[in-house]
């Protein structure tokens, strides 16, 4: 059974938003809403100065907070890759996951008014492609993979490089590591 | 009346939708499928190329039940090694950007009223061909100008030069890379084309001086630089701001704008004076090496540090990493290269610095690049001028190229040598791609005829008296790409779904036009299929193998000397001139030579521009995804200046010029990635386009506040940075 993560390298990412606008047409994203999204924080005083680059979207934590709450089993933890997934089917429309999720990846669909999120691009995994922003990183940026597999790509990136997950305190156990 | 009626169009694709072509092809399902009585349902795929900006990356479209859905890199092609950038991606918002130009619109009302009738093809069509006649008759064809931009412009320039017309110019020479071009040419022979012949993947120094790559989208080269961070490359980023490429830096050079020209000057001293640069390649191939040594011997790192801003440690520091990895080290010659009037001459000095290097047809530095031969088309020949053209009287920029636009509005202003009474304006938004609007604006009033043929409504569509709505690229054939590479490539441009709207491609645009004109016989081909077919069959290459594949590449060939390739220069001497007789000749500085840019005046800052990945020039800014991704620029300013104003981030303010011209309102980005004596914007907002509803002032226009232009003497680009503004607090 896979655990899909990613590990998405900051210090290649130049911040261009392909990541955003690629999700946006793969998944028919509501213009003005997002699955994913790119931050730039800046530290220091010039001419010393930092910024650091990330894509961002749903963690596919291991302990996602998103899960537990929704009343109807919609938000669920799926077999396949052990994605956090939403069922529309069954979501209410409660909006009780979009104010669970510590990163802001859950919002209320302006086009079908149910709870939507990153799914991993779970369509294009099941006929053998990568996510949608991870295949169209012009610089590479992003890799895609499971991490339960102990020599595999995501580990050895782990293993070779310094790595930080988002809001490690909230203790959501997120499957994204960035590389700084 | 002559629309190109649903059947019309049904014909056309008809001839063309073979056997075994079926999901490579078929020009967009839904006229097709509408006729068979039933939707088009699932999903196929077309392969095209790009042309969301320059760079002209192979994709593939994806129309899902009969709509356009997405657009992706193609993995065959090598321009885009199956990654398209944000613009690319977000290519699908063109072709539904509500804004797009639906009709062929004839102006009623003054000019710039934006008072229009939606008129049928034919009508405008002969409205145009009739005022091109009484043109040629009154003043002779060279009275009528071409303003182009992109491949798209193919069988429109043809035709317009068919009928005589010679004036015939690109803003993105004069107004853009012309002074790299120039620069590399008086070096080494040779322009550096696009896309640039740059070994990035391979370098292990890269040097960036005012190139944001990463910012600019230069696809494939982005793709390097990522491939190039990833392995640990080291850069070296000369900026005034803390692009994004400087926060990869390992050095990074925080320079006063436009004292490049030092800076350079002094790295090429450490390189000399400290033994540091390549002698078997100087000796092998430079020309007038002592007498260039002799002229920079002063320009000692010290020296520069006064004129820089930069510590002198840092210029010689940065100097030696450079010569560590060579001939591994690039300075990539960036390409919109016209900032402050001496531009050439500091492009030759980069291109300096790699002769140093000793890395052309080195690895890691400049390949030897190659392309796949593709015959042309036999088209009837022109007519001979009996005139010269307008834009470079008396050579006076002697080493130009190509035409010079403002040289081209100049004679429209003046009628000097002779009247220009037509222009004709090409997919390029003239009035923020040339400087100083006044002068466009003077030149537009002096016109018969001004005729815009775009896919949006731009600011320049708003002056013309016809507007000729083109096809999206997704929705059009063009002229085949020919791509200079590592390996030759060809791409084809072909439609992924039909126009919509009343929208034409190019091709059709120009046969109808050839035929109102009365000169048919320019255009000898049924349509344009004839056209690519031909070609691709005198090349000895499958045009159907093109078409379901987007790309055919060329065989492998050599691109490093060291495996044969070969290294040749066509300058006067044959050799890479350090010291340039042709240059002395024409009385410019056979050396580049430093001058101190004026200072900001008090409370002023210097306006420095740039690219963000999301858009190109003024053209994407209403497309709907795009624009959902960056709506609008802001104003970078020094945290500290901008605490010292009395400004917080966010706030929004407007940009007065030295010539008191003021911007639309746009948000302060109070940062500490500037320098405090200048500030930086975003090219492409701001945009005096009320039909682009989307991007109409949103954000502040870079291009209003150019005013004030100096003009390179070795080539006529026309600068962008000289301007100074100050902010205005807007309540």
């Amino acid at each position: 059974m896979s655990r899909f993560g990613m590990v998405i390298d900051t210090r290649r990412c130049v911040g261009c938003m392909d990541c955003v606008v690629a999700c946006q047409t793969e998944n028919d994203v509501p213009l003005g809403q997002r699955r994913d999204w790119v931050v730039t924080e800046e530290r220091g005083t010039f001419p010393k100065v930092a910024i650091e680059m990330r894509s961002e979207r749903c963690n596919m934590c291991d302990n996602p907070p998103c899960v537990p709450v929704c009343p109807t089993g919609a938000s669920h933890v799926s077999d396949f890759g052990k994605l956090v997934q939403i069922n529309e089917r069954d979501c209410i429309k409660c909006t009780l996951c979009v104010a669970a999720c510590p990163y802001g990846a859950r919002f209320m669909s302006r086009a079908t008014g149910y709870a939507e999120k990153c799914t991993f691009c779970v369509h294009r995994l099941k006929v053998g492609l990568e996510p949608a922003c991870v295949s169209v990183c012009p610089t590479h940026a992003m890799h895609f993979g499971d991490l339960d597999e102990p020599n595999g790509k995501l580990q050895q990136l782990l293993a070779a490089n310094k790595n930080r997950v988002l809001k490690p305190e909230k203790n959501t156990k997120p499957r994204i590591y960035y590389l700084t | 009346m002559e629309r190109l009626s649903r059947r019309r169009f049904l014909k056309i694709s008809a001839a063309t939708f073979g056997a075994g072509m079926v999901t490579a092809g078929a020009p967009a399902g839904s006229a097709l499928a509408q006729a068979a009585g039933a939707p088009e349902q699932g999903v196929r795929t077309v392969p095209t190329y790009c042309e969301m900006c320059f760079w002209r990356c192979g994709g593939i479209g994806y129309v899902r039940d009969g709509k356009l859905w997405k657009f992706e890199g193609n993995p065959k092609d090598l321009v885009s090694r199956g990654r398209l950038c944000t613009r690319g991606t977000g290519a699908v918002g063109a072709v539904h950007d509500p804004d797009r130009l639906r009709s062929p619109l004839i102006r009623r009302g003054k000019r710039g009223s934006e008072q229009w009738i939606a008129v049928t093809w034919g009508e405008a069509l002969d409205y145009m061909a009739e005022r091109m006649k009484a043109i040629k008759a009154a003043h002779g064809a060279e009275s009528i100008a071409l303003f182009k931009h992109g491949i798209g412009v193919k069988f429109i320039e043809h035709v317009l030069k068919s009928y005589g017309v010679i004036n015939v110019t690109a803003p993105s020479y004069a107004q853009c890379r012309g002074p790299r071009d120039a620069g590399y040419t008086l070096t080494y022979g040779v322009g550096l084309g696009s896309p640039e012949p740059l070994d990035i993947a391979n370098s292990r120094c890269l040097v960036l001086i005012g190139s944001h790559l990463g910012e600019n989208l230069h696809n494939t080269q982005v793709q390097e630089l990522g491939d190039a961070i990833g392995r640990g490359v080291s850069l070296i980023v000369v900026d005034p701001r803390f692009s994004v490429g400087a926060s990869k830096a390992k050095y990074w050079l925080p320079i006063k704008p436009g004292t490049d020209i030092a800076l350079l000057r002094a790295w090429m001293n450490v390189l000399v004076t400290e033994n540091l640069y390549d002698k078997a390649f100087v000796t092998e191939h430079g020309e007038g090496f002592d007498r260039f040594v002799a002229d920079i011997k002063d320009a000692t790192p010290e020296w520069a540090a006064g004129e820089t801003g930069l510590d002198a440690s840092l210029i010689r520091e940065s100097a030696r990493e450079m010569a560590k990895h060579r001939p591994a080290t690039l300075v990539h010659p960036g390409r919109r290269s016209n900032w402050y009037g001496d531009d050439s001459q500091r492009s030759r000095a980069m291109a300096l610095v790699n002769a140093l290097m000793g890395n052309w047809g080195q690895k890691g530095g400049i390949f030897i690049n190659h392309n796949v031969k593709v015959p042309p088309y036999p088209l009837p020949a022109y007519p001979k001028a009996t005139r010269p053209k307008v834009d470079n009287p008396d050579r006076r920029y002697p080493f130009a190229e190509e035409e010079l636009s403002q040289g081209v509005r100049a004679a429209t202003i003046t009628g000097k040598p002779y009247p220009i009474k037509a222009w004709v304006v090409y997919s390029s938004n003239l009035m923020s791609a040339l400087p100083n609007r006044k002068e466009t604006l003077e030149a537009i009033a002096k016109l018969d005829l001004l005729v815009v043929i775009d896919t949006v409504p731009s600011e320049i569509a708003g002056f013309a008296d016809v507007v000729l709505p083109e096809a999206t690229f997704l929705e059009r054939f063009d002229e085949l790409n020919v791509v200079w590479g590592r390996q030759g490539s060809v791409q084809i441009r072909q439609p992924v779904v039909p126009p919509a709207y009343d929208a034409q491609p190019g091709w059709w645009i120009a046969k109808r036009l050839a035929d109102k004109l009365g000169i048919g016989g320019a255009m000898p081909f049924k349509d344009i299929e004839e056209y690519l077919a031909y070609r691709m069959q005198k090349a000895g290459l499958s045009y159907e193998q093109l078409r379901k594949d987007g790309v055919i590449v060329g065989p492998p060939k050599p691109i490093y000397a060291a495996d044969g390739a070969e290294v040749s220069f066509d300058t006067p001497s044959g050799k890479v001139e350090f010291w340039s007789e042709q240059l002395a000749d024409a009385k410019l500085d056979p050396v580049p030579k430093y001058a101190r840019p004026e200072e900001p005046p008090k409370g002023m800052y210097r306006l420095i521009t740039g690219r963000a990945p999301m858009h190109t020039f003024t053209r994407t800014q209403s497309n709907p995804l795009l624009h959902d991704l960056m709506g609008s620029n802001e104003v970078w300013v020094n945290a500290a200046e901008a605490a010292r104003l009395g400004l917080k981030h966010g706030q929004l303010v407007r940009l007065r010029n030295q010539d008191g011209v003021t911007t639309t309102v746009t948000r302060v980005k109070a940062t500490e990635r500037i320098r405090p004596d200048c500030v930086y914007m975003v090219h492409g907002f701001g945009v005096e386009a009320p039909l682009l509803r989307n991007a109409h002032r949103r954000g502040a226009s870079t291009a209003q506040l150019n005013t004030r232009y100096r003009i390179d003497p070795v080539m006529g680009g026309t600068s962008i940075h000289t301007n100074f503004v100050s902010l205005i607090k807007e309540a």
